[in-house]
């Protein structure tokens, strides 16, 4: 399925594998945590990158010793209702320091992809047939932050301008 | 032109000018109108096919756009119930051009309009943010309006003004990106008086601004887990002292917990109440307090000169030096019996000598709770001008609020209200009803409940028998979603469906206010018709049970529930 990247689709280098497929000599893989547990040195052996699935129940500690390991972790929108992923991403950077790629997957609507920028997901997987401009365009439809998050948007509102500093001891 | 005591009119000034609502700055009104053109374009997706109802579903919601029984419902948020005389003009237009001419106010502070077309929402939401005021977070699975005390800044016992709280958590909570996809809608109470006018112990975070009496630091006593619904729950507190700077932060940290382990197998098992109690106050409190322990909270920092920035929107207006006794209010009082009257339900003691609050009652006899005609949210607007500053406030009771009248002022504000239909001396009484719209309009509802609400108001007509009563909270809620408020009513009712009929349940002792408790289910329901006789059963036992001075929830304490179980039931 195509991945976007900014709103962009890119070349993918992930062969998603499902946990009844074989892994393959060579390319980037993405398994289930299951599978990555079950089956960790076969797939750290190789030569080339993994990256473990979670479910929207599996939380983002569930893989938090691993993250060395991993190159991507890829979260699961089952429906795009269950929120749940958006606090998984945010984990993963900010708690975890995950410097990795974070994808979302599933059933995700354009107008969520603000969001998942801004909790620190890079890449977003889409059904073909729901490729278009309404994506890159959700980036850009609000310029305004009214909270810190993650991302490059420093300063814009007044109480972002006013949310930096410190907690004294 | 009547007389007035308006600086900002005589000084040739918009009459509205010392409201206190928040201003949009730049950037507020690039996010509105961005937010606007957002919602347009969704909308010309839905209508052309491009996105599914159940995909658009959850934008229109966080948009406050419902699918109601007959029609679209809109409801636009009304921050912690604060308007300008302007914005409340702008409601008046909204009702009249999209609507039937009417809007109803609700007990979130909010106020909805039954009627509007798809096509037209954009536009009606353009005609908002003209004029600060929006919809969004007022549906869906989100944070929610926060609400508070509607005698903010006002009131004799008031400690700490909770509105630039309130502000702040509104801008905070507005497009989160972590939390807007939650397991269940989200809502957050905060008041600042020790007499807790916002039932704060029935939301997901309760919040009671205090000051450190040693330090001067201003925070927030921190509740979590109420709510009303099918399982009500009274909050449990989770810090007793979070400072302001830090509640963000600890915000952050619950939202998160509850993000990550509220349940979504089941949307009546989803909201923060269930989680706390399933999992235990304790260790829920313990997860908030690792998680809170570990965040990053200097980015949360809540830096003492946002605090000032945003409390320059809520500067006190210019009140005057007045003698705390008004001669002519006094004679007014003395010659004007049913004026007196009003002045002894519809007022409050205001912190300023010579100035009181005023209750706007929209609960006329016979008539729908909270609902508002276009032509009265004019002469609201207009006396607004006039006597208080350009303000009007709306209460989680279902009723407006001037928060500052001269005394001298009340006599003709009085009988310009009364001349309007609103001006019902019931504050607080017995058909000062809350009501959901129930059957009449929601797509949830198993009963009516407007209608039950109008028939106990009529039954109750005699507005001396009203007074004679005192206070006593009427509830009622078409479903067990409670959106009527039923479990916190000193008469609490719920209506049920029974195979196809209308049932009523009678509940007892419930309570909104700093002695929060949740009512108990006195017996077998009552048919539509029978609800209002037993309703009057209840009161004449009340009547023949209290002893001088008592209110109902008082002597209901002393006898307990017995007594008006036996006169419900005894003849059965």
């Amino acid at each position: 399925m195509p991945v976007l990247d900014r709103g962009l689709p890119i070349d993918d280098r992930w062969t998603d594998l499902a946990d009844d497929q074989d892994i393959p000599a060579e390319g980037a893989v993405i398994v289930s945590l299951e599978r990555w547990r079950t089956e960790r040195d076969a797939l750290t052996s190789r030569r080339d990158a993994v990256g473990v699935r979670l479910k929207s129940n599996q939380l983002a500690t569930e893989i938090a010793d691993d993250l060395g390991s991993l190159s991507l972790v890829a979260l699961e929108f089952p429906k795009f209702r269950d929120g749940r992923a958006f606090s998984a991403a945010r984990e993963l950077r900010e708690r975890f320091d995950y410097k990795g790629e974070i994808r979302a997957f599933g059933h995700i609507i354009p107008d969520q992809y603000l969001f998942l920028t801004r909790v620190g997901v890079d890449t977003v997987v889409v059904p073909a047939d729901r490729v278009g401009p309404a994506w890159a365009h959700a980036l850009k439809e609000i310029s305004v932050a009214f909270q810190p998050a993650l991302g490059s948007e420093e300063g814009t509102s007044l109480l972002r301008r006013h949310l930096k500093g410190t907690v004294p001891a | 032109m009547p007389d007035t005591h308006s600086p900002a009119i005589r000084s040739n000034q918009p009459a509205d000018a010392h409201a206190a609502v928040y201003r949009y700055d730049e950037f507020d009104k690039t996010f509105i109108f961005e937010r606007v053109e957002q919602f347009r374009a969704q909308v010309e997706r839905r209508l052309k096919g491009e996105i599914t109802e159940e995909e658009f579903k959850p934008i229109r919601l966080m948009n406050g756009l419902y699918l109601q029984l007959h029609a679209y419902m809109l409801r636009v948020a009304v921050p912690y119930g604060m308007l300008s005389s302007t914005q409340v003009r702008r409601l008046a237009r909204i009702a009249r051009v999209y609507d039937k001419g009417y809007g109803h106010f609700t007990t979130r502070q909010n106020i909805q309009f039954n009627w509007p077309k798809l096509e037209d929402v954009p536009t009606i939401l353009r005609e908002l943010a003209e004029v600060d005021m929006h919809a969004i977070q007022t549906s869906g699975n989100c944070i929610r309006n926060v609400t508070t005390d509607q005698f903010c800044g006002a009131a004799a016992d008031e400690l700490v003004d909770p509105r630039v709280y309130a502000e702040i958590l509104r801008q905070w909570s507005t497009m989160h990106p972590e939390f807007t996809y939650l397991p269940r809608k989200f809502k957050i109470a905060i008041t600042g008086s020790p007499n807790d006018r916002a039932a704060v112990q029935v939301h997901d975070i309760g919040l009671i601004a205090k000051k450190d009496e040693v330090t001067g630091r201003v925070g927030f006593t921190v509740y979590v887990g109420g709510g009303q619904g099918r399982t009500p729950y009274l909050a449990v507190k989770a810090r007793d002292f979070v400072p302001v700077e830090e509640i963000i932060g600890y915000l952050e940290a619950i939202l998160r917990v509850y993000n990550q382990l509220g349940r979504r197998d089941n949307i009546y098992k989803a909201r923060i109440k269930i989680t706390v109690n399933e999992m235990g106050a304790d260790k829920f409190i313990g997860l908030i307090e690792e998680e809170y322990a570990r965040l990053p909270r200097q980015k949360f920092y809540v830096d003492p000169a946002i605090v000032d920035a945003i409390q320059t929107h809520f500067a006190p207006p210019p009140w005057v030096d007045l003698p705390a006794i008004s001669d002519s209010f006094e004679a007014a009082k003395a010659a004007d019996p049913a004026f007196a009257r009003w002045t002894r339900t519809n007022l409050t003691e205001h912190k300023t000598p010579g100035y009181a609050i005023a209750t706007i009652s929209l609960k006329p006899i016979g008539g729908i709770p909270g609902d508002a005609e276009a032509d009265q949210l004019e002469t609201v607007a207009d006396l607004a001008d006039l006597y208080s500053f350009g303000e009007v406030r709306v209460t989680h009771e279902q009723n407006l609020v001037l928060a500052h009248v001269r005394k001298d002022d009340l006599y003709p504000l009085w009988k310009a209200l009364d001349a309007a239909g609103l001006g019902t001396a019931n504050a607080g009484l017995i058909s000062d009803i809350i009501a959901c719209p129930g059957l009449d309009y929601c797509a949830l509802a198993n009963t009516r409940a407007i209608p039950v609400a109008q028939r106990i108001a009529e039954r109750f007509a005699d507005l001396d028998r009203q007074h004679d009563l005192g206070e006593l909270k009427v509830k009622i809620s078409g479903c067990i979603n409670a959106c009527g408020h039923h479990h916190v009513g000193h008469i609490g009712i719920l209506g049920v469906d029974k195979k196809g009929e209308e049932f009523f349940q009678i509940l007892l002792g419930g309570d909104a206010g700093t002695n929060a408790a949740l009512g108990e289910i006195v017996g077998p329901g009552f048919d539509y018709d029978g609800i209002i006789d037993a309703v009057e059963t209840v009161v004449n036992t009340f009547v023949k049970l209290r002893q001088p001075g008592e209110i109902f929830i008082q002597t209901l304490a002393r006898t307990g529930h017995a007594p008006f179980k036996e006169a419900l039931y005894a003849r059965a």
